[in-house]
């Protein structure tokens, strides 16, 4: 059953990307736009649609208009440090079901900007927060982009790989 | 005439009808809620810093204290991920006793966000005694598989930890032929009192579109008609093996969020029946005896979801190919529930904020991580 | 007075009642011991099954939770403390009228558990307030939670009144509240000095419990390990042993009593 869903999902993707090549070429974004580390593992390489980051906001609603993507299910921020760049990764749905749409966008880290998903599904605003509060990616158009988990004096983004950690579990590293 | 101010309350971080450390902001004219924002964080306590720290084993056990009603569920959502990241099959013996723990832990859920409705509307403790009385019920399953209450760590890698005990199914039937008495129980007790229909019906509408463009998932959205659940959706495990509907709400108020839930413990006493039914026999194995649980999975990242109790309950996991998470996230269902919280009380009386808030059925470990 | 329990029982068969004035206190003290209806996490669930049907904590007179700390004598921190969530805890003890007692529910509120490592929780309650009884387990079993309040009982079953801080003849109800921590940019603060810092170890010694006087311990975590504060411009804060030993000796004077 799993093999169904992930042909399903291959399907998904081949359609997807096939729409977004003809109606938003230019939002495809050419990867390898960030450096691959020497040796170490290269988390870049997906078979996912990955999109220029200023134009999450036009391919996301071109997925809900016309491929009927209309369910934002997740937003997750990663941060690729050996490259340089924090990835985030949108999961869009179909109400009427299948498997997850995942839409990938790559931020240098030096200024981590991109336009903000909430105007359009404000199911997206805590998740935002929630990104913004833990790795510091500032969504350009979010209404209410205010720390959501530690304190508003806060300094520093308690996510991100280079934040300093120290405990009986880091002791040994 | 009468002049008044607008007056700016707090509600939390300890209060008792908060359903934990939550806090909520709101500014009143008179009575009346005009806005309401919530603070979280009380309970950030870093699942997903600790994750990438943890191996993908030693992370079994701190999913079990993230929903901390539905330590299975929870338990079910992280194993689906790292088996699809890591490509491990699960056999038939176990999928079997993995969905009925889960749909025990949704009845289980169910019966005590209900029990919390009453308590939140001032019965103080009264209706939770009988959800608690069949929460320990189920607990006494989950202490007899898994060796702990609450945080059962059962799950493993490609099957469960250990199979089911001798006298567990025996027990599961008596279990499941009481149930339906204590079900109508619950259900006369909400649909039969005067009060309680007063201030559950109307109250908190979460129309169709809202609910799709707020993210909302579980019985918060199927309470407001939207026959959508990942069982069906997007079968996992095994669920397109078993017969069972989806209850859907015609309103969209704090009633019909009730309603669901009922039902779907009806339903869920259904899966559990087909289940036991079809359960292989003690010779079928609980674990795939090939899975490691030292897992090191190939480069790549996995998104599974799961119908927790509480919504769609997703993992999201990155591996570097090394023995720990790079990334590992959490798409909690009663965090994202949550946001419409502010449109659902504006216009509402303060007292219903409770009332509402208890509808979303949140736990904050899981709000906060 | 008979300090015999026999004879004591003996009498009490024929219906003769001694007491002292002492255990006359205590027993009315340990048989109403109202805890405050404070849940924090998983804990808390465990510590509402102890409180009804199926374990009923009201066979140890202690079933009434209270929503308000001025009506509370007893805090059961039932769950993990983060230091977002430490100052609130700490005002909610200072409003709490003595004779007060915290029980320490679950690995977490004891030393932070399996979360000790996390950037925002509290390596254990006590650091900020003295505790009476610590339980073990993760989340303990209600009926662990019973046996800690029997030891509390027990504990204060041999109080004695002269020697209690409260009752005794210089009476002295607790002359200044726990000191309350604030947020600051790095991480908690005590009057404006960093106490506990996000993502690394205390620098403030936890409190002994308090029948051995309620002070700081002054052994802090892992003294040999460079406290590194993390914030993104971190060379410029790097401190050294010197700046945390001036962070102790500051605490001698503010905290310690």
């Amino acid at each position: 059953m799993s093999d169904d869903n992930s042909e399903l999902s291959a399907r998904q993707r081949d359609e997807a990307r096939a729409a977004l090549q003809r109606d938003l070429p230019f939002a495809l974004s050419p990867s390898g736009s960030f450096p691959s580390p020497e040796g170490g593992p290269d988390l870049l390489a997906t078979s996912d649609i990955v999109v220029e980051a200023q134009q999450i906001a036009a391919v996301a609603r071109y997925l809900r208009a016309s491929l009927n993507y209309i369910y934002l299910s997740n937003i997750t921020a990663v941060d690729l440090l050996a490259h340089g760049c924090f990835e985030l990764v949108y999961h869009f749905y179909r109400l009427s079901g299948g498997p997850a749409l995942t839409i990938k966008t790559r931020l240098p880290r030096e200024k981590p900007e991109l336009p903000s998903l909430t105007p359009f599904w404000p199911g997206a605003a805590f998740q935002e927060r929630e990104a913004y509060d833990l790795f510091g990616i500032v969504f350009k158009g979010h209404p209410d982009l205010r720390r959501i988990y530690m304190w508003d004096e806060f300094e520093g983004f308690p996510m991100r790989k280079d934040f300093v950690r120290q405990g009986d579990k880091y002791l040994s590293e | 005439m009468l002049s008044t101010d607008e007056l700016q309350i707090n509600i939390g971080p300890q209060h008792p009808s908060t359903h934990g450390v939550f806090r909520l902001l709101t500014r009143l004219e008179g009575e009346t809620i005009i806005e309401l924002t919530p603070v979280f964080g009380y309970l950030h306590r870093n699942h997903e810093q600790l994750g990438e720290a943890n191996s993908y084993l030693q992370n079994m056990p701190f999913t079990d204290r993230l929903d901390y009603f539905n330590s299975m569920a929870n338990n079910h959502a992280y194993a689906l991920a790292v088996e699809k990241l890591a490509g491990i099959e699960v056999p038939e013996r176990a999928e079997y006793i993995r969905v009925i723990m889960v749909e025990l832990t949704r009845i289980l859920n169910h019966a005590g966000a209900i029990g919390f409705l009453f308590n939140d509307m001032g019965a103080w403790q009264t209706q939770l005694a009988f959800s608690m009385r069949e929460r320990e019920k189920i607990l006494d399953l989950f202490e007899m598989v898994s060796g702990a209450r609450m945080m059962c760590n059962y799950f493993r890698f490609g099957g469960v930890v250990r199979d089911l005990p001798p006298e567990f199914l025996p027990a599961l039937q008596d279990l499941l032929e009481a149930m339906p008495a204590f079900i109508d129980e619950l259900e006369r007790l909400l649909s039969e009192n005067e009060i309680l229909l007063a201030r559950t019906q109307n109250i908190g509408i979460l129309p169709k579109e809202l609910a799709i463009s707020y993210s909302v998932t579980g019985p918060m959205l199927r309470a407001s008609g939207i026959p959508y659940d990942i069982r069906k959706a997007e079968p996992y495990s095994i669920y397109d093996r078993f017969d069972f509907d989806i209850p859907i709400g015609s309103v969209g108020d704090v009633y019909d969020r009730f309603l669901v839930r009922i039902e779907e413990m009806r339903q869920s006493r259904r899966i559990l029946l087909q289940a036991l039914e079809q359960l292989p026999d003690a010779t079928g194995s609980h674990i795939n005896p090939k899975a490691r649980q030292n897992v090191r999975p190939p480069v790549g990242d996995a998104y599974t979801r799961i119908e927790s109790p509480k919504g769609e309950l997703g993992f999201y996991l990155v591996s570097d190919g090394s023995t720990k998470p790079y990334r590992y996230k959490i798409r909690a269902p009663s965090f994202i529930n949550l946001t419409p919280l502010g449109d659902l009380c504006r216009g509402h009386k303060i007292a219903d904020v409770v009332v509402i808030l208890g509808s979303i059925d949140i736990v904050l470990g899981e709000v906060d991580r | 007075m008979p300090s015999d329990d026999a004879v004591q029982s003996d009498l009490e068969q024929q219906g003769v009642f001694f007491s002292t004035l002492n255990r006359f206190y205590n027993w009315g003290r340990r048989s109403s011991v109202w805890p405050m209806a404070f849940g924090l996490a998983c804990c808390a669930i465990e510590m509402m099954a102890t409180g009804l049907s199926r374990y009923d904590l009201a066979r140890f007179g202690a079933e009434l939770f209270r929503a308000s700390p001025r009506q509370a004598d007893l805090m059961i921190v039932a769950g993990t403390v983060t230091k977002k969530m430490v100052p609130q805890v700490v005002r909610l003890y200072n409003q709490m009228p003595e004779p007060r007692y915290v029980i320490s529910m679950g690995a977490c509120a004891t030393s932070g558990g399996p979360f000790r490592d996390g950037y925002n929780v509290v390596r254990g309650i006590d650091l900020y307030i003295p505790v009476d009884v610590y339980v073990p387990g993760c989340p303990p079993r209600p009926e662990a939670l019973l046996h800690a309040l029997m030891t509390l009982q027990s504990q204060i079953d041999r109080q004695n009144l002269k020697q209690v801080r409260w009752y005794g003849k210089k009476a002295r109800p607790q002359s200044q509240d726990f000191p309350v921590p604030s947020y600051g940019p790095h991480g908690l603060e005590i009057d404006g000095k960093l106490v506990d810092p996000v993502g690394s170890l205390p620098l403030i010694s936890s409190y002994s419990s308090p029948m051995e006087g309620e002070q700081r311990r002054d052994q802090i975590e892992h003294p040999e390990l460079v406290r590194v504060f993390p914030d993104m411009e971190r060379e410029l804060r790097e401190e050294t042993s010197a700046s945390y030993a001036e962070a102790l000796e500051g605490e001698d004077q503010h905290v310690r009593r």
